[in-house]
């Protein structure tokens, strides 16, 4: 059997074709399955290695990004997403999916139990952008996704994406525990320091990503699944930039940590 | 009852909503105010107890890290006014939607009938204010009267209030009679014109005569009779002509047979434009490219993409609603274009979107005539419904332009484009074919059905005036339509439906009208269509264009699967009747027939008219180009201009790179902030195969003439296009044309005049178009875009879109236009000659000019054939588009995008002054530079064309032009970047 991914489709989410593409070219079989379709057949759950929950706008970002499909996946998944966290399986959310995560409380999951502890919230510039971004690894990560993963540039697409802990304390155990995965940081690669654009939203402590403690469910902002070639690059025409986008080894670095444990 | 729970940042914590509102309250209306702080307002008209409200509270609605919130409770503190804005009653609010599913979500709760959840907003407002003051506010930035209410309250009445709501829920009260009538229409012309005036009919005189002759026929007679519907016709009858026969959905203008009087006064007459220059085009082009799909007769033109895959194209214009509201007006465009690539063939998948708006200048200080907005706010709001409409939708942004000109005042243009692809066969059916066959049940999915946009159709057919309905507003709800789109290709996918069309102008009325056509009739059902309230009449709910709904035709057999697929989706479908092959349209309600058209009537029986099209001289006063003193203020000056500027800070708020196939994005260069001229994608992951898309718009040269104002916007995004590397033999055109009123009468003295320009724009698009090799596989018009209120007429000048695109066989040799390293030859490709008419520069100066650039398609069709050769055989470093602004622009665009200082010479342009070099803005000309190791095989690459070696770029940030007097231009790279990004860096 090979590594699985299911894909979370339905109620405006939008990056699901191209989360499974990259998937795909990682190494996975995946299938974007739409939520009705999980809440009906829960058991289907147990046949995937990896969740990607992927960016969009559910439910149009009415509310606040992210927060009823939070609490539509919490009332009818939580369990099951809890028991497949549990069972040292992968999970994966992107910009709405990281809005979604956090706010359902499956990140930080400091004790296992679905509990907010930050948010993401509008920009500084109250304003949605896209525009690439520099991301340097927190070289304390536990973040399997982001293994020999130094930095790496990508596009953020959104209006909400400021990172904000519940207080000092919530930050420094992130970081205790080595639970921050990217930071926002100058082209020259120095910390963004909270300026604009180089930290694009405002985040605290120029936070993009972060991870649970376990490193295997991995929330971000920036998208990489959008990153997965040499021309998705905004300056392929004029550097020297690799053939393969740099996102796409985050999704590869997922399917072989699910080879090496899951499958071994 | 309702109760209202109140959520907002909590004190002390920075309000980035607020703080926007603030600064637009100072840059828009000039109004400094302490403090602006938002409080989201969810009134809940449900049976909830108050435990149930506060877990709703605290679970759904507040954000425990950054917000808090009350129930029934004012969370104003500290403040001097609070202005409450929520929607009007019966406008979709789709906050107030989404929220009832998370209540019923979180509370595990169902909503009965006629509950619902309202969302409103509070600003709660400090410092430097009245009432009156807080009233302007309200009216001219923070709502739009047509679509919303507000209140404003002072502290103290808000402690008078003690905690009470602001606004009333807006329900809908107002109950049309839904009862049929019947409509006399034996009484004199001048009385059936008032009536059809007074209506929104927008029907014309011989229209409503032989709509008259045919209900004086016998044979119809006894069919009525027979049938049991009386003599006289009922109202929803011809509200369904109406709306069918009307300029929106007819084109008469473009079928009309014209008599034309040309610029050397000679006569002839032409059987439609359309016919004998639009379809000819195509028809001729036809001949040469073995592509094309299905061009004309479907919502979009399709084209083949590979083996496998078509591609399908389309754009539409969305003015008059946008005049009215610029917010719903535009989002209900790109949604609205979007539909109908979701309907090309048997469903298309949205892959990119395009924006071309024209708008007055943001920074006009005139007067702003009654029901216009002004057109900064204008501006502000179309571009915020088309950002949210495609970010929403997931589909990526990829081209566009935004347009200035004094005439877009009266109505502001909105062009909305879109591309999808599709497998060319789907379920084992090629995808492009569809129909509707009798016994087929009619379906309606997607949104429900309401009062808003009864008369878009024929409202959009009449110039804005003091009675334009408020009711022809939309406004979009882009997940509803997001979830029937994904829903809609899984069963296309399933082969679930044989035919499928865009629920879009007219309604159903057009919808099912035209989907009947396929089967010859059909037996529609009108009370078993789903409501959003009750109180319709009938034909309203025929003719409504409420939003996200799709019209298919499902086998019977396959009506289960379809409806049960529609369920586990979550979008409503509804099945209204039957298509049929009894040569009728037949309305019934609650069991009556209660109206019934023949087909070959409905839809062949609009009497074709004849119009006449004279061309009247412009009187027009020949440009004075005098040699400019400060040539590096004049360039400065161009890339200010608003035409010319950038325009970045409104792009970079679409999402451009959804789906990931990005390859070229609008914005360039090393700092990525340099204009790209085409966008390009790679649609189709594991392919190289790609699409480059261009636009080309040039309504400043229509006073001088149309036919050059179309041979450049063709000619425009054509070189956008090759600029990339994309081949002429490759590329697909749209032509959107949007005209002021064209007939001849009374309140348009001139439109023969008008009607000729027409005639010449057609001209030209047929001559460029066939010599390219571009066949036109889709377009639309908008004829009436006028504004006429009192003695104020304000017509916009003619202009036409041409929307380009190309298929690229490999997407990974494209160039993009910023400059790449020091030592790199800079050239000038194309002639630059003495047409500084309409230019931008001559724009700054107050004048128009006469000189206005000329298309030579033969001489260009050489020139881009080689030089897309170049690019494709790598010997170009960047290639740039020279057009708005002239050489001048192009050649500071290709600079700072790429970080480079450039050393030129331009006195070697054959032009009588450096002024007319750096300004004139010929067409098909680029900038190139090429690396000095390949400048001997680039040359020879564009043997036998106009090419000129200009200088090169260099390492040092300056930007230096010598011309006939020695240094011309002198200037750091920065002051001209900073010129070209200030005026709209907001």
């Amino acid at each position: 059997m090979g590594v699985r991914a299911i894909v979370l489709t339905g109620f405006g989410i939008n990056c699901d074709a191209e989360t499974r593409t990259a998937l795909e070219r990682a190494g996975a079989e995946a299938n974007r399955v739409h939520l009705n379709d999980i809440a009906e057949d829960l058991s289907m759950l147990e046949g995937y290695h990896i969740l990607a929950i992927p960016g969009g706008f559910s439910w149009g970002d009415d509310v606040a990004s992210g927060k009823i499909l939070a609490n539509r996946l919490r009332y009818r998944l939580g369990d099951a997403i809890k028991q497949f966290i549990a069972d040292g399986k992968l999970a994966i959310g992107i910009c709405n999916g990281f809005q979604v995560m956090v706010k359902m409380g499956i990140l930080p999951l400091f004790n296992g139990e679905f509990e907010q502890e930050v948010t993401l919230t509008w920009n500084d510039s109250a304003r949605f952008e896209n525009r690439w971004v520099d991301l340097k690894t927190d070289p304390n990560t536990k973040c399997v996704w982001l293994k020999d993963v130094a930095g790496l540039p990508l596009p953020i697409r959104h209006g909400e994406g400021k990172f904000i802990p519940r207080d000092e304390a919530v930050l420094n155990k992130l970081c205790a525990n080595g639970q921050v995965a990217l930071r926002y940081t100058t082209p020259a690669g120095t910390p963004a320091r909270g300026v604009f654009p180089a930290n694009p939203n405002g985040s605290t402590d120029d936070i993009a990503a972060i991870c649970d403690p376990s490193g295997r469910v991995l929330g971000m902002m920036p998208h990489p699944e959008a990153y997965v070639d040499r021309e998705n690059h905004p300056n392929w025409t004029r550097e020297d930039v690799p053939e393969e986008g740099a996102g796409l080894q985050l999704f590869r670095n997922g399917v072989e940590y699910v080879k090496n444990t899951l499958l071994a | 009852m309702a109760n209202r729970i109140e959520v907002a940042i909590k004190p002390g914590q920075p309000d980035p909503a607020g703080q926007s509102v603030r600064a637009r309250l100072v840059e828009d209306l000039g109004i400094v105010v302490d403090d602006v702080r938002v409080i989201d307002v969810f009134t809940i008209d449900a049976d909830l107890d108050p435990g149930q409200l506060d877990r709703a509270r605290q679970e759904l609605f507040t954000d425990p890290i950054i917000q808090h919130s009350t129930v029934n409770k004012s969370l104003a503190d500290d403040f001097d006014y609070v202005i409450e804005v929520g929607f009007l009653p019966g406008v979709t609010d789709n906050a107030g939607k989404s929220s009832a599913e998370g209540i019923a979500d979180t509370l595990d709760y169902t909503f009965a009938p006629g509950e619902a959840v309202y969302k409103t907003t509070q600003y709660v407002i400090k410092g430097g204010l009245d009432g009156d003051r807080c009233e302007r506010i309200a009216r001219d930035s923070l709502a739009n009267a047509l679509i919303q209410r507000w209140s404003v309250k002072s502290a103290d009445e808000m402690t008078a209030l003690s905690d009470e709501s602001l606004l009333g829920l807006p329900i809908v009260t107002d109950m049309s009679d839904v009862t049929v009538h019947e409509i006399d229409f034996e009484r004199p012309d001048a009385e059936l014109v008032a009536l059809s005036s007074e209506m929104t009919w927008a029907l014309e005189l011989h229209e409503l005569q032989a709509i008259q002759a045919y209900y004086r026929d016998d044979a119809v007679q006894a069919a009525r009779a027979k049938a049991g519907l009386p003599a006289k016709p009922t109202d929803i009858e011809i509200e369904i002509l109406a709306q069918t026969w009307s300029e929106h959905c007819k084109h008469k203008i473009f079928n009309a047979t014209i008599e034309y009087t040309d610029p050397q006064g000679e006569t002839r007459t032409i059987d439609s434009v359309f016919k004998t220059y639009v379809k000819a085009t195509t028809d001729e082009v036809a001949k040469k490219v073995d592509w094309l799909v299905s061009v004309f007769d479907d919502d979009a033109g399709i084209i083949k993409f590979d083996d496998h895959w078509n591609f399908a194209l389309k754009a539409e214009t969305h003015n008059s609603p946008s005049a009215l509201d610029p917010y719903g007006g535009a989002i209900t465009g790109i949604v609205g274009v979007n539909r109908d690539v979701l309907a090309a063939g048997l469903g298309c998948q949205c892959i990119f979107n395009t924006d071309v708006f024209c708008f007055a200048s943001p920074f006009y200080d005139g007067a702003i005539p009654p029901r216009l907005f002004h057109p900064k706010r204008v501006l502000r709001q179309v571009h915020q419904g088309v950002k949210d409409g495609g970010n929403q939708s997931g589909i990526p942004d990829i081209n566009g332009a935004i347009v200035f000109h004094e005439r877009f005042l009266g109505k502001p243009l909105v062009f909305c484009g879109t591309g999808g692809i599709t497998p060319a066969v789907t379920a084992g059916r090629p995808s492009h074919k569809k129909k509707a066959n009798p016994g087929d049940i009619i379906v309606m999915t997607g949104g429900r059905i309401g009062k808003d946009g009864i008369h878009g159709a024929t409202f959009s057919s009449e110039e804005l005036h003091e009675g334009s309905p408020a009711t022809a507003v939309q406004i979009g709800d882009p997940i509803t339509q997001k979830k029937m789109a994904d829903f809609l290709l899984e069963a296309r996918d399933l082969g679930l439906y044989s035919c499928i069309t865009d629920c879009g102008a007219g309604g159903l009325s057009s919808s099912v009208g035209e989907m009947a056509e396929g089967s010859g009739g059909c037996d529609i059902h009108l009370d078993k269509a789903p409501l959003k309230y009750a109180g319709l009449a009938p034909w309203e709910i025929f003719l409504s264009e409420a939003q996200e709904r799709m019209t298919l035709a499902v086998p019977p057999a396959n009506l289960d699967a379809f409806m049960t697929l529609a369920k586990r989706r979550a979008v409503e479908a509804t099945a209204l009747g039957t298509y049929t092959d009894s040569g009728y349209l037949q309305c019934f309600y609650e069991g009556k027939l209660i109206g019934s058209l023949d087909m070959a009537f409905l839809h062949d029986g609009v009497p074709k008219m004849s119009l006449k099209a004279t061309w009247d001289a412009p009187e027009l006063a020949p440009e004075a180009v005098v040699e400019d003193t400060d040539l590096a203020g004049a360039l400065k000056d161009v890339l200010a201009s608003p035409n010319v500027c950038s325009k970045e800070t409104f792009v970079r708020m679409y999402d451009h790179e959804v789906l990931a196939q990005s390859v070229l994005k609008q914005f360039q260069g090393v700092d990525r902030d340099g204009p790209g001229d085409a966008g390009v994608i790679r649609p189709v992951p594991g392919s190289k195969k790609g699409i480059a898309v261009a636009c080309g718009i040039c309504p400043r040269y229509s006073d001088i003439d149309t036919y050059a104002m179309t041979a450049n916007a063709v000619d425009e995004a054509v070189r956008n296009l090759v600029a990339v590397g994309a081949k002429l033999g490759t590329i697909a055109g749209l032509d959107n044309f949007c005209w002021p009123d064209p007939i001849q009468s009374d309140k348009t003295p001139d439109g023969a005049h008008k009607l000729a320009q027409l005639v010449r724009c057609c001209e030209a698009l047929y001559d460029v178009c066939v010599e390219y090799s571009i066949p036109l596989i889709s377009g639309k018009d908008s004829m009436k875009n006028d504004y006429k209120i009192g003695d104020t007429k304000i017509s916009i000048p003619p202009t036409m879109l041409f929307t380009a695109a190309a298929v690229l066989e490999d997407a990974t040799n494209v160039v993009s236009m910023d400059v790449k390293r020091p030592g790199d030859v800079v050239y000038v490709v194309g002639e630059t000659k003495d047409e500084m008419g309409g230019s931008e520069y001559l724009a700054l100066k107050g004048q128009l000019g006469v000189n206005v650039p000329q298309v030579d398609p033969k001489a260009a069709r050489a020139l881009y054939e080689k030089l897309s050769d170049a690019i494709g055989g790598g010997l170009v470093a960047s290639c740039h588009d020279c057009s708005d602004g002239g050489l001048g622009v192009a050649l500071a665009e290709s600079a700072f995008a790429g970080g480079y200082g450039m050393d030129v010479d331009i006195s070697g342009i054959a032009v009588p002054n450096d002024v007319t070099a750096l300004f004139s803005e010929s067409a098909s000309r680029f900038v190139v530079t090429v690396s000095p190791d390949k400048t001997g095989a680039f040359e020879a690459a564009l043997a036998g064309c106009p090419l000129m070696k200009l200088g090169e770029v260099v390492a040092e940030p300056e930007f230096r032009v010598a011309g006939r007097g020695g240094a011309a231009v002198n200037v750091p790279l920065a002051e001209l970047k900073e010129a070209w990004q200030a005026p709209l860096r907001w």
